[in-house]
């Protein structure tokens, strides 16, 4: 797996990179009371925010190692399920990635918090490949 | 108001959560919408190069809006969950602008709540994203 970078985005999260699974990067996003809704479970939103990174973490590790700024990846649909409640504990998220063409990303990623076999949301990102930005 | 859903009063009791860290501000409401902000800040962006916001903060937004919708058709701040959201990005939102998502919930079953919204940075007619979204009600709505 080459080297991954996450998002700045990541870091206002709390989400760091907790090892691999099936050859993709396994993200955690720690417990913290910033990820809450009104409810006091986790906030969709932040969910989808694993879901994002998590997907473009893995799309990151199946390219090509090299001294260039990686790719910038663009989301053009984003679609979350989500299937049980998310408890105020870590989640983990892990992406599988269906296909990387020349120009368009097809991501599967789900997340789930202690049991990797009963996800608590799942979604399917299509993203825009675009070459790096010059600096 | 047409709602007996205040968002500000519910929002006056947050004092933490995701809400108030990422800053989301509750702008308007209607009979069944509601419309929440949030300012452009660095920390917030997928890529430093290109400074366009990631896709996480939008879908916090809509989620919000989109719950806060289904509360004010509701009438009520009863527990509810979100089933499913997708954002459909017609472009992305330019570095520094404060986005703005309007989501209206525009049918109320017994158990669900659907939703679609559009999320713009000043000018409605010209969105960055559009959402589609549905809502399990847990408690006893109307």
């Amino acid at each position: 797996m080459s080297s991954v970078t996450l998002l700045p985005y990541a870091d206002f999260l709390g989400i760091r990179i907790a090892g691999e699974r099936n050859g993709s990067p396994l993200l955690v996003m720690p417990f913290s009371e910033g990820l809450l809704n009104l409810q006091g479970m986790m906030h969709g939103g932040a969910i989808s925010g694993l879901l994002e990174i998590a997907a473009i973490a893995a799309i990151d590790a199946t390219l090509e190692e090299g001294e260039d700024p990686r790719s910038v990846f663009k989301p053009i649909t984003v679609t979350v399920d989500f299937m049980r409640p998310g408890q105020p504990a870590d989640v983990y998220a892990c992406a599988e990635v269906v296909r990387v063409g020349g120009r368009i990303a097809n991501v599967a990623v789900c997340a789930w918090q202690d049991d990797p076999d009963r996800a608590i949301a799942a979604a399917r990102m299509n993203l825009a490949i675009t070459p790096p930005v010059e600096k | 108001m047409a709602s007996g859903f205040d968002p500000a009063e519910i929002l006056a009791a947050a004092k933490a959560g995701h809400i108030v860290a990422l800053g989301l501000r509750f702008v308007a409401q209607g009979p069944d919408w509601c419309e929440f902000a949030i300012d452009y800040d660095r920390r917030l962006v997928s890529d430093a190069g290109t400074g366009i916001l990631a896709s996480g903060p939008i879908m916090s937004l809509m989620d919000t809006a989109g719950g806060f919708a289904v509360w004010t058709r509701r009438g009520a701040f009863l527990p509810q969950a979100t089933l499913d959201l997708r954002l459909d990005y017609l472009r992305p939102s330019r570095p520094g602008q404060t986005v703005t998502g309007r989501v209206e919930c525009y049918r109320l079953t017994r158990r669900i709540a659907f939703v679609r919204g559009v999320a713009h940075d000043g000018d409605i007619a010209h969105p960055i994203a559009h959402l589609t979204g549905t809502y399990m009600l847990l408690g006893d709505g109307k």
